[in-house]
């Protein structure tokens, strides 16, 4: 378990110098990691600090909070086949984005559509706190999660559908694909919060996850509070996938598969898959945004995209290894 | 206080009465077998007792807070849920969640508790495989352990027997004999009425929306009682190798 932990840590720093020293300007590794904390001012540090730093920190925080908000939704639900998306915070951050798109109040200032896409999820967490009630089960919660999703989904579908000219459209579209390119300091800081306090709610459910291993009635005569518990999952699965998509767009299977790998090296033990995904998480995603940028360099591939080319074909091998397990 | 209180308890689920004025006290050293028709209401009854479902009237245990109620009594639903293949002693270690520290950390009390339990059900060479993939009669045992392993003075189980071979229903009514023995209260619901008749201290008919009879074994299980609740006759004989119990026909 310590051992994991360590191996993993390594692999996002080593992941991260890596991805610090990648871009189309070809600079020495050390030249540019010396330039990232001289105080000359000049354009490499410029591009250190700003261009580079900002993604590969993205690429770190969002993908560890994929990782971990995936973890607790698999050991809250009982289901390994569930992933952070399927409250509907996603696809209600998405709509927010893409209506800040469609009515281009984006292109306003830096923050609008971040701000626009968590206004989308804030709303997609009220209508499912409504839905799923303080008192409702898991099944609610995940057919509110669906209902959400669904209605979100039309509501983007529409947008697109309406939207002015192909341009706008290929915005949106490209935009829901998921990225980390360009992205700034302010949005690691706007990220940043949410990320923290998500994994705070999340971590506080722990106990509560290793208890449900039982089922939802002996959890709570082990003391477990099933409703805050809950509670705190949503908001900070919420807090956690409304800030990544809000900076970096829909980012896909991260959440789904990163668990799902990770399960076995932890004893399959809840608790301790939290933190190990979160780590994972912040592996794959940094090696996604890194692919992205030395496969095709030219061609700003999107994240999600290699997210879900890499993710989709792996979560088809671990179903093949374990399908006498799952039947 | 220790044991179990329930008095006029009463159950209402979706309109429909399912029992009601159930009084009922358990005491250390009971064993006692919860026995009644399907839809009497005994699952309801054992989660209304714990506080799980809404009722009326008084249980001893649904006042405490979340924290002491799991202190003072273990509760092993019907379904024999293990969700993830974690090894079976931490499923085992489990039963010691309420009383660590939310770092996890399972001090040497704790330790000794888990170890006891898994040798009291003998599942030391199972101790690392997965619960989840084990047989159903394993998975049984290492759920008892679980509920061992938090050590409270009172322990209830729903079904705790169905699905089981025959050593194992033996053998796991004597467990929870045992665990009465040593001064814990024990109510287990169940079907069986010849393994309740040979192993419990007490019974208590559950029918007609109420207790319709509660007391020994050879009191309870008499052949009126049995035609009025279940509808079906019966040949009971206390022998050499004590009460030995056969129901026979269906009466109506």
């Amino acid at each position: 378990m310590i051992r994991l932990m360590g191996v993993l840590t390594l692999c996002v720093l080593g992941l991260f110098l890596l991805s610090l020293t990648i871009g189309p300007a070809a600079v020495p590794a050390t030249e540019s990691l010396t330039a990232l904390f001289s105080t000359d001012y000049g354009p490499l540090t410029l591009v250190m600090r700003e261009i580079r730093l900002p993604r590969a920190i993205l690429a770190i925080v969002i993908g560890a909070g994929l990782g971990l908000a995936g973890a607790a939704m698999q050991g809250y639900l009982r289901n390994p086949l569930a992933e952070p998306g399927l409250i509907g915070v996603s696809g209600s951050a998405a709509l927010g984005a893409v209506l800040a798109i469609h009515t281009g109040l984006a292109a306003s200032s830096t923050l609008a559509l971040p701000f626009a896409a968590l206004t989308g999820a804030v709303t997609g967490v009220a209508l499912i706190m409504i839905l799923a009630g303080p008192r409702g089960g898991s099944l609610t919660l995940i057919l509110a999660g669906i209902a959400i999703s669904a209605l979100a989904g039309a509501l983007t579908s529409l947008v697109l559908n309406l939207s002015p000219n192909p341009f706008a459209a290929n915005e949106i579209v490209f935009w829901m694909m998921g990225s980390l390119a360009d992205r700034s300091m302010v949005h690691v800081w706007l990220a940043l919060p949410f990320f923290c306090v998500g994994a705070a709610l999340i971590t506080w459910t722990a106990r509560g996850l290793d208890a449900l291993t039982l089922g939802e009635d002996a959890a709570e005569t082990l003391g477990i509070n099933l409703s805050q518990m809950r509670i705190l999952l949503v908001l900070g699965t919420a807090a956690i996938v409304g800030g990544g998509t809000a900076v970096a767009g829909a980012i896909g299977f991260v959440g789904l598969v990163v668990p799902h790998i990770l399960r076995p090296m932890v004893g399959a033990s809840p608790s301790r898959l939290l933190w190990a995904s979160a780590l994972g998480g912040a592996v794959m995603l940094q090696l996604a945004d890194i692919a992205v940028r030395v496969i095709l360099p030219a061609r700003d591939l999107k994240l999600g995209v290699v997210t879900a080319l890499v993710g989709a074909p792996l979560f088809l091998h671990l179903i093949y290894k374990t399908r006498r397990e799952l039947l | 206080m220790t044991g179990l209180d329930l008095r006029n308890l009463g159950v209402t689920l979706r309109q429909r009465q399912v029992f009601r004025d159930v009084s009922v006290t358990i005491s250390e050293g009971e064993m006692v077998g919860l026995i009644g028709p399907n839809g009497a209401g005994k699952t309801s009854l054992m989660r209304a007792a714990l506080g799980l479902v809404t009722h009326s009237g008084h249980s001893s245990l649904a006042q405490l807070t979340a924290r002491e109620r799991a202190r003072t009594v273990a509760w092993m639903p019907q379904s024999r849920e293990i969700a993830w293949p974690i090894t079976v002693e931490r499923l085992v270690a489990l039963g010691r969640l309420p009383h660590l520290s939310p770092s996890g950390f399972i001090p040497e009390k704790d330790q000794v508790l888990i170890d006891q339990a898994i040798d009291r059900l003998d599942l030391g060479p199972l101790r690392q495989r997965a619960a989840s993939r084990l047989s159903g009669g394993e998975q049984a045992r290492a759920l008892i352990a679980r509920a061992v392993a938090q050590n409270t003075p009172v322990l209830m189980a729903d079904e705790p027997i169905a699905g089981l071979d025959p050593a194992h229903q033996i053998s796991t009514m004597r467990i929870f004999r045992d665990l009465a023995n040593e001064g814990r209260a024990v109510l287990v619901s169940i079907h069986d009425l010849g393994l309740a008749a040979r192993h419990c201290t007490r019974l208590i008919l559950l029918a007609e929306g109420g207790v319709l009879a509660d007391g020994p074994p050879a009191q309870v299980l008499s052949p009126e009682l049995m035609a009025r609740a279940f509808g079906i006759s019966v040949w009971h004989e206390n022998m050499a190798l004590g009460p030995v119990f056969q129901p026979l026909e269906v009466v109506r």
